[in-house]
């Protein structure tokens, strides 16, 4: 099948995307000899954006859930990320994640549901219809992009296999490995990341686990093979790399409010009526755009999701 | 006190000043030349705020490291280049300022002020970038005279508060606390604890002559 056999495709062989979709390295490498000694003053720049194979996915819908606002390009998705186990800095990702393989990959369903079990990341892709979702990502740092994802809802794994009445909250996990994943030897944040989601935020038809953007798998810095997107949620909600989806009786743990627990709460709904403690939320900046932007309750997804927190505090439940 | 071999007297540190001038740009040109590059990553008023705001730093650290230099060392020609060193911070802050209140803001001056009202890192950022101003100012010969070296001494004692709310604004910023911000805290609390020793030590007792030939 088109999926199966193009795995293990070397990214020496795909040059022509590259090019394609990174017309601004072009541009770097002539100005490299320039720049390049003067940017190396510069902490954190390498002026590259590395683009990995990515394989072509077929058969995926448009959805009405989609937002018809200007999508952010791949080389600014793929390259100014927040994804600590590849480093702090926003090019970290792009520059380190490379070496984390992604195939073979299995993700482990388990805890209270009738049908656990460990799925191969080729059978994801194959169990349930692609959909593209272009959804609005807003980072608890204020800025925001708008992507392109592909996936299916996460709704319809959880259906396939059948939480029992005991299963109250998802708990996700993201793989710990630390040989590829260099930002695991340090203490940025404890290892591996978790996240979680109450049971009916995971079932809402905006909750998907995408495994692409842009027609491909995903890049690494992205999350690759696969990761959660909730919309109405500061993105560190939206757990990259997932290895582990299990159900729980009670409201899991989450890395961010390990970290620093006054500062990230479990909900982390986008809020701009509720203040991070030490910055304001009522703002953002659109990536690509100069001026900022009112910040919407919910990220603008207010009319699906404000249904799930009739009657919470949700300055009490950040 | 560090052991350094005496160098030739210089007679004119003045020839090297254009070339530590140009040092001291580097930072500058180099984020104009990436800027003008589209190098600047998707986000780039946030990489300037950032490239700008740590050279503020730095440059705080490497004006106060003057001072304790030229003692461990004894190079007196070292403090030629403080005033330099010094205005170089203040030209980095005034980017960093200005990019906050022009690129990100865009002169919103309502949530501006709330932001140094209720934000402590920008209040503390505000502060110290606020401190530099009469520092430079007043950082010519002409004004030394005009307010007497005391004085003068006495206000740019500022640069110690400035320093200090700069690496706390930086603190108090990031997500989780990485040993950068940490670092410059250290550089910034051991400058002045250096001058603070210097100050309230208990001051040798003086040297009688046939001593002092022993000892040489």
């Amino acid at each position: 099948m088109l999926i199966k056999t193009r795995f293990d495709i070397r990214s020496s062989e795909i040059t022509d995307e590259r090019l394609y979709l990174n017309r601004r390295d072009f541009m770097r490498s002539a100005s490299v000899v320039a720049a390049g000694a003067a940017a190396s003053l510069v902490p954190g720049w390498t002026g590259g954006n590395a683009a990995f194979a990515q394989t072509p996915l077929a058969d995926v819908r448009k959805s009405p859930l989609s937002t018809d606002e200007k999508q952010n390009p791949l080389d600014e998705i793929a390259g100014y990320n927040n994804f600590y186990e590849f480093g702090t800095r926003k090019e970290d990702p792009a520059r380190n994640a490379g070496r984390l393989k992604t195939y073979p990959w299995t993700v482990k369903v388990d805890g209270h549901v009738s049908k656990p079990g460990d799925y191969q990341i080729e059978d994801l892709l194959k169990a349930f219809p692609l959909e593209e979702r272009v959804y609005r990502l807003r980072c608890v740092e204020a800025w925001s992009m708008v992507i392109p994802w592909i996936g299916f809802p996460l709704g319809d794994l959880i259906k396939r296999v059948e939480p029992t009445s005991k299963a109250k909250f998802v708990a996700f996990t993201t793989l710990l490995r630390p040989a590829e994943m260099p930002g695991q030897r340090s203490d940025s944040l404890e290892w591996p990341y978790v996240e979680g989601l109450r049971l009916d935020e995971a079932m809402h038809p905006l909750t998907i686990l995408a495994v692409g953007l842009y027609g491909k798998t995903l890049l690494n810095q992205n999350g690759a093979p696969i990761r959660l997107v909730v919309p109405w949620k500061y993105g560190f909600k939206s757990i990259k790399s997932i290895v582990r989806i299990q159900f729980v009786e009670r409201q899991p743990p989450t890395s961010w409010n390990i970290a620093t627990p006054g500062e990230y709460g479990f909900y982390s709904n986008v809020n701009p009526e509720v203040d991070h403690p030490r910055w304001t939320q009522a703002r953002e900046r659109r990536l690509g755009e100069f001026l900022r932007r009112e910040t919407l309750m919910f990220n603008g997804y207010g009319d699906q999701v404000a249904r799930l927190y009739t009657g919470m505090d949700l300055r009490k439940n950040y | 006190m560090v052991r350094v071999p005496r160098l030739p007297a210089f007679r004119s540190p003045a020839l090297f000043k254009p070339f530590v001038f140009l040092l001291a740009l580097t930072p500058f040109i180099a984020l104009v030349v990436n800027g003008v590059t589209d190098n600047l990553g998707a986000n780039p008023i946030d990489k300037i705020t950032d490239v700008t705001g740590i050279w503020t730093l730095r440059f705080l650290v490497i004006t106060l490291a003057v001072t304790p230099v030229r003692w461990a060392t004894g190079w007196n020609f070292v403090v030629r280049f403080r005033r330099m060193l010094g205005l170089f911070a203040f030209f980095y802050g005034f980017l960093h300022f200005s990019t906050y209140i022009v690129l990100d803001q865009f002169f919103a001056w309502n949530l501006i002020v709330k932001d140094v009202l209720k934000r402590p890192f920008i209040t503390a950022g505000f502060t110290a970038f606020v401190l530099l101003i009469p520092l430079a100012i007043t950082s010519t010969a002409g004004w030394i005279r005009r307010l007497g070296g005391k004085r003068w001494q006495m206000l740019h004692r500022l640069i110690y508060v400035s320093a200090i709310a700069g690496a706390v604004h930086y603190l108090w910023l990031v997500k989780i606390v990485t040993i950068e911000p940490l670092t410059y805290l250290a550089l910034v609390g051991a400058l002045l604890a250096i001058r603070a020793w210097r100050t309230w030590r208990p001051k040798p007792s003086p040297v009688r002559p046939t001593e002092a030939r022993a000892r040489t």
